[in-house]
């Protein structure tokens, strides 16, 4: 039976990127998206421990390489949904950060008009169909935005974001067969970060590779190092040509790690076997600072610009954060007049 | 012209497929349609089996398929050939769809219309009989349609599918031989339809939607006979509800009883019950309004059980005398 082996040891992988036949271009553009990702994370963080944001945030702190790294595959046509742990999805898609905030605030200008916070996320003109914390909920749904963009028949896919919890649900399993025998155009990404909640995979399947699912549906697979954006990258690139080929879904599993607990800003450090041991080991194996290595050691990016790139995102946040915190709630009249179109 | 129920559904299909491109339909059984009856035949000789699609048997991610295709700007019917088993895709009716629209603040929404069909009697018992009405009529965000006749079978399918609202559509196979003179298709705007005079009385308000409708106004012809005038108010779409046309009836008869063909406990009759109490005086009633469910239980397999458990036209009837009587 298929193991994740060495992907699921935090040791492992900390080694620099290989960025060699990557442009200095595409590689900025990726280091920018992930560390908007992860200081807009940081911001929601901070301010969840300080019941600033009330409402339940799950944080993707140390997955950021996944959403950053497949977005850039993607056309705006394409139709993307997420689901709990979605702010990356949504960020590397559109990086509106201001969105983002507003919506955890439960502002107007949030991009759910503050009716969703941070579990119901949405920007279709950015390919970003929605994200909704029910487990395995939008992989159905994202079948069926496959199935619509097959009957448009321009070339559009969809892509299913989950979690490895997520395969142990029954529509999963069912929507897996469905795409595979309708041979519809979805990307299945599962983020296997090895937990469900505060209960490690080991505790609930009988091995740890998700992918073993994609093979019984006869659904083209492959295994990835979901902390390395160029390979997370390159096996997309290859996902979304096979995809619009018309050839049929195609599964790709992500291995990964969240820094913070299942909801909030805590670590979850008292919670699930290991973890204790191995968060300070999987912080080393981080998509960021693997990255950012590469780019020093290859002459491409220097450690002063590195810092003013760090800055001047920070910056940037700070103003969309304090602008979210100005911004209006929502009038009364949205709790019924939003029920019937 | 007169046709059946069965035969509205069906007429109601070929209306949408053949003027509008962005119609499908998606559930079991869809090329061997002897499971809904006359209700969907030859359809996918007809429009081609790209558009009428026979699935796998997965009731949650076929529905959840019909959700994304909706949000993709299509207008799914998923057909759930027994109300029984669409229970397995709860989720995506109720937690998904009904939601959809609300919780990302209008910018964007999951019209499907599921077509639930109530399929009971003949002793299949308690997995193969349930309807479930009141359940979805408690969800916001959910239209539920009931029709009672042929043309509103045909007539509110077609509104149900041209919704920008998810819908649950729900047909009773009781109903299918039912006939009807109708005219030729009118659209009808969903939002603008509601509960229905279907009898004209003064003595009497009886209440019903979908097979109960029919019990109820067969039961005032045979109350008719002996000299009781009853008013038939057929429901048709349940969620959102609208008492006007109930509230002014029990107003002018003094009289009400709600007639559901499910069960009491937290119950549609109940609702409308409820519904109508707190609009009206109470000088406007002239005897305490009374319902009649199925009982407390699930429906039973035994033919002399099925029996007792029914309700029948004679039911009504004596319910009604009796109440007058008192």
């Amino acid at each position: 039976m298929i193991q994740l082996a060495e992907l699921a040891n935090p040791a492992a992988y900390q080694h620099p990127l290989d960025i060699s036949f990557c442009t200095k271009e595409f590689l900025l553009y990726q280091l920018e998206s992930m560390l908007i990702i992860r200081k807009s994370e940081d911001i929601i963080s901070e301010n969840f421990g300080t019941g600033v944001i009330k409402c339940p945030c799950h944080l993707g702190i140390g997955q950021e390489a996944i959403a950053v790294g497949i977005s850039t595959q993607l056309r705006k046509t394409d139709r993307v949904f997420g689901a709990h742990r979605s702010h990356a999805h949504y960020l590397a898609l559109n990086r509106n950060s201001f969105g983002l905030f507003a919506e955890t605030l439960g502002k107007y200008a949030g991009s759910s008009h503050g009716m969703g916070g941070s579990m119901h996320i949405i920007d279709r003109k950015n390919g970003f169909w929605g994200s909704v914390p029910i487990v395995g909920a939008t992989v159905p749904i994202a079948t069926g935005a496959a199935l619509a963009a097959k009957m448009d028949g321009n070339g559009d896919i969809a892509v299913s974001y989950f979690g490895d919890g997520a395969t142990e649900e029954g529509g999963v399993q069912e929507s897996f067969n469905l795409a595979a025998s309708m041979k519809l155009p979805v990307l299945f990404i599962c983020e296997n970060n090895l937990f469900a909640s505060h209960l490690h995979i080991d505790l609930r399947q009988p091995t740890d590779a998700t992918i073993r699912y994609a093979e019984a549906h006869r659904i083209k697979c492959e295994l990835v190092d979901g902390n390395d954006v160029i390979e997370v990258s390159k096996a997309t690139e290859r996902a979304v040509e096979y995809i619009r080929s018309g050839f049929g879904p195609y599964y790709i599993e992500m291995v990964t790690y969240r820094w913070k607990g299942h909801v909030g800003n805590r670590d979850d450090i008292d919670v699930g076997v290991q973890r204790k041991d191995n968060l300070l080991k999987w912080k080393q194996r981080d998509p960021i600072r693997r990255l950012t290595e590469a780019m020093i050691q290859q002459h491409l990016l220097s450690s002063e610009e590195l810092e003013i790139l760090n800055d001047k995102i920070q910056s940037k946040l700070n103003d969309d954060w304090n602008k979210a915190l100005d911004a209006e709630y929502p009038k009364s009249e949205a709790l019924l007049s939003l029920v019937y179109a | 012209m007169k046709i059946s129920y069965a035969q509205g559904i069906l007429d109601a299909h070929r209306y949408l497929l053949a003027n509008y491109s962005e119609v499908f339909v998606i559930g079991q059984g869809l090329w061997s349609p002897w499971y809904v009856g006359a209700t969907m035949t030859n359809l996918d000789i007809d429009f081609g089996k790209d558009r009428i699609i026979d699935t796998p048997v997965s009731e949650l991610a076929t529905t959840g398929a019909a959700v994304g295709a909706a949000i993709g700007g299509y207008r799914p019917i998923i057909v759930h050939p027994r109300m029984d088993f669409m229970v397995l895709a709860i989720d995506q009716i109720v937690t998904q769809a009904a939601k959809w629209r609300h919780m990302f603040g209008g910018e964007s929404s999951a019209p499907i219309t599921v077509r639930a069909i109530i399929n009971r009697g003949g002793e299949q018992g308690a997995q193969h009989s349930q309807a479930l009405h009141s359940w979805f009529a408690h969800i916001p965000g959910l239209r539920v349609v009931m029709p009672a006749t042929a043309k509103d079978a045909r007539d509110l399918l077609i509104a149900s599918v041209l919704s920008n609202d998810p819908v649950m559509y729900i047909d009773d196979r009781w109903l299918y031989e039912q006939e009807q003179e109708v005219e030729p298709i009118i659209e009808l705007n969903l939002a603008d339809e509601g509960p229905k005079i279907l009898r004209e009385g003064n003595d009497f308000t009886l209440v019903g939607a979908s097979y109960t409708t029919k019990l109820c106004l067969d039961a005032a012809i045979i109350l008719s006979e002996i000299g009781i005038s009853v008013e038939v108010v057929d429901l048709r779409v349940l969620n959102p509800l609208n008492y006007e046309k109930i509230i002014a009836s029990v107003q002018k008869t003094g009289n009400l009883c709600v007639v559901d063909g499910s069960w009491r406990n937290c119950g549609l009759a109940g609702e409308v019950i409820a519904g109508v109490m707190e609009c009206i005086s109470l000088s406007d009633l002239k005897s305490a309004p009374a319902r009649i469910t199925l009982p407390d239980a699930p429906a039973p397999t035994s033919k002399v059980l099925e029996a007792v458990y029914y309700t029948k036209v004679e039911d009504i009837v004596s319910k009604v005398q009796s109440i007058l009587n008192q």
